[in-house]
């Protein structure tokens, strides 16, 4: 069931040598080819359109989801839409991400849309990365959505990652953090060629002394183009942080667009946001090493979108 | 023969003025197993001697020497990986590079527990900064200490420090006297420091003097020191003239 080609493609974008241990659901090219689920983790699929319900059981401690989606063909378009119920006061890791592999001239499509409920005291660890490959000049594009809403005490910690050979992307993270709820965002992102990303992230703090972080980097080679939209929102006493770095290379474009705004008078809302090309005081750092400029740049990159 | 010669060196670069020559004729020798210290007032071309050993300048005219080896036209990761360090004024910052990703980039190979003992060397606890990242977490003096401890993981030839002691408390300026000491004993190393600090130039087996882009003096530590103290001298004794209503313009120490 599961060819060379998609061993490659599950390794990349959800680091699987093998099925994983725990609660999973492999889908390829549209449909459903491997699930397990748990004692603790159920995965179900919709009745009225496609994708899953994953739920897990409250105080679930340790336990993992994967629910890699494969593409391995042109001419595809996958829509799907994903619940996740994350159980009060559980502690759990949920690895997703699409690996697009295009042998053929028209598009391979995945818009996959992702709605989590972290229970009150909850932790969730989600982890999303996008590949995409091929030998054909079909397009290989992405549109993720991501919902999150985090009830009291909860911890909520995404990690969205874009490594290469996705021509467009559009990703929406909407996330709404109530008391005590706390967000940490990390986006690492790579265009290169004529690729097109725009990443809009909304956060509401909405509950008494939640918090969110969002660390943004990217980097946009030859004639790329990378659009950000980093939005926070402070309806009470809380507290958030930005930050976007873009590192910019050849005749490439980045925008970044900030928007914090508070509603609140205890709201504390911070953005940064930064382009700039590669100092040349890095790479001369890294020459003095021993390594060629062509290393310490490719070192300098791999450790910024580390 | 010599470990590292500088043959009627000129660095030429570009200026609001239009180009000038920042070193002009620079001639030395320097030998393995020996610190050298150079001195000499701000802008006067000590940096920019370093950075022509270094590659980081591009040579005008003359020739460096790396025993026997006409290194002049090389770049500076051939003359790194001839065996030059380079230690920055100002190291720059990484966001996503670790200190232990700046010392295995350094040593060529991933070598914690050898990582301990050089963060230890320049005054940091490894257990607080091997997964520290090098970003503007880290304060000025802290950066400059990995730098010196990138330095010192590397087997060097000739090793260039540019004033290692700016931004290191006392305490950490002590043990890094000492390592230099320890260099100076155990390595075959030739030390270059930039300093202005007498208790460096007490580490020197010879004191290089730069003024206006040129080597105005090679001389001992005995007779620099012996200077610094004469100067002390007239200083207290001009302090205590002014004190009596005296004033001496001339004594800025």
């Amino acid at each position: 069931m599961l060819d060379v080609i998609d061993k490659r493609l599950l390794e990349e974008v959800a680091d699987l040598h093998g099925l994983p241990m725990g609660a999973y659901n492999i889908r390829k090219n549209g449909q459903g080819i491997r699930r397990k689920t748990t004692a603790n983790i159920e995965i179900t699929t919709k009745e009225d359109k496609p994708g899953i319900n994953v739920v897990i059981k409250p105080g679930t401690k340790g336990e993992s989801v994967h629910i890699p989606v494969i593409l391995s063909r042109e001419d595809l378009h996958d829509l799907v839409y994903n619940t996740f119920e994350i159980g009060a006061d559980s502690d759990v890791l949920i690895v997703a991400g699409c690996g697009i592999h295009n042998p053929g001239c028209k598009t391979a499509q995945h818009d996959g849309i992702h709605e989590f409920f972290v229970r009150k005291g909850a932790r969730m660890r989600y982890v999303e990365k996008h590949v995409g490959e091929g030998e054909g000049p079909g397009e290989k594009n992405l549109n993720p959505k991501t919902i999150v809403e985090v009830e009291e005490g909860g911890i909520a910690e995404l990690e969205l990652i874009q490594i290469k050979g996705v021509d467009h992307t559009r990703r929406e993270t909407e996330i709404i953090l109530h008391k005590n709820a706390r967000l940490i965002v990390t986006e690492r992102l790579l265009t290169t060629s004529n690729q097109t990303s725009d990443s809009i992230i909304t956060v509401e703090l909405r509950g008494d002394d939640s918090t969110a972080q969002i660390v943004s980097r990217s980097v946009a080679q030859d004639s790329s183009r990378q659009i950000f939209h980093l939005n926070l929102r402070g309806y009470t006493r809380c507290r958030g942080h930005i930050q976007c770095d873009s590192i910019i290379m050849h005749q490439a474009q980045v925008s970044s667009i900030p928007e914090i705004s508070a509603f609140h008078s205890d709201s504390q809302l911070i953005h940064e946001a930064a382009i700039g090309k590669i100092a040349s005081e890095q790479l001369v750092k890294l020459m003095t090493l021993g390594l060629t400029e062509k290393e310490a740049e490719e070192t300098i990159l791999k450790g910024f979108l580390k | 023969m010599a470990l590292l010669e500088l043959k009627n060196l000129y660095v030429t670069l570009d200026s609001e003025k239009g180009k000038i020559d920042v070193l002009k004729d620079i001639t030395m020798t320097l030998e393995k197993k020996k610190i050298y210290v150079m001195t000499g007032p701000n802008g006067s071309g000590k940096t920019s001697i370093a950075k022509a050993i270094m590659g980081i300048y591009p040579i005008a005219r003359g020739q460096i020497l790396l025993v026997g080896e006409d290194i002049t036209r090389k770049g500076i990761a051939e003359r790194a990986q001839l065996g030059i360090g380079y230690a920055f004024q100002q190291p720059p910052r990484f966001k996503g590079l670790k200190v232990r990703d700046m010392l295995t980039l350094a040593a060529g190979r991933d070598d914690p527990s050898r990582y301990c003992d050089l963060l230890y060397d320049v005054g940091l606890c490894a257990q607080d900064y091997m997964d520290r990242e090098m970003n503007a977490s880290l304060s000025g003096g802290e950066m400059k200490r990995i730098e010196i401890a990138s330095l010192l993981a590397r087997n060097l030839k000739i090793a260039l420090f540019d004033e290692p002691e700016a931004g290191i408390d006392l305490w950490s300026f002590q043990r890094l006297t000492e390592t230099f000491e320890t260099i100076h004993e155990k390595l075959d190393t030739a030390v270059i420091i930039i300093s202005h600090q007498e208790r460096i130039l007490r580490l020197a087996d010879q004191v290089i003097m730069v003024k206006e882009g040129r080597i105005s003096e090679i001389t001992t530590r005995e007779k620099i020191l012996g200077d610094i103290q004469r100067l002390d001298m007239e200083c207290q004794f001009s302090e205590s003239g002014a004190r009596g209503g005296k004033k001496d313009a001339g004594c800025n120490r």
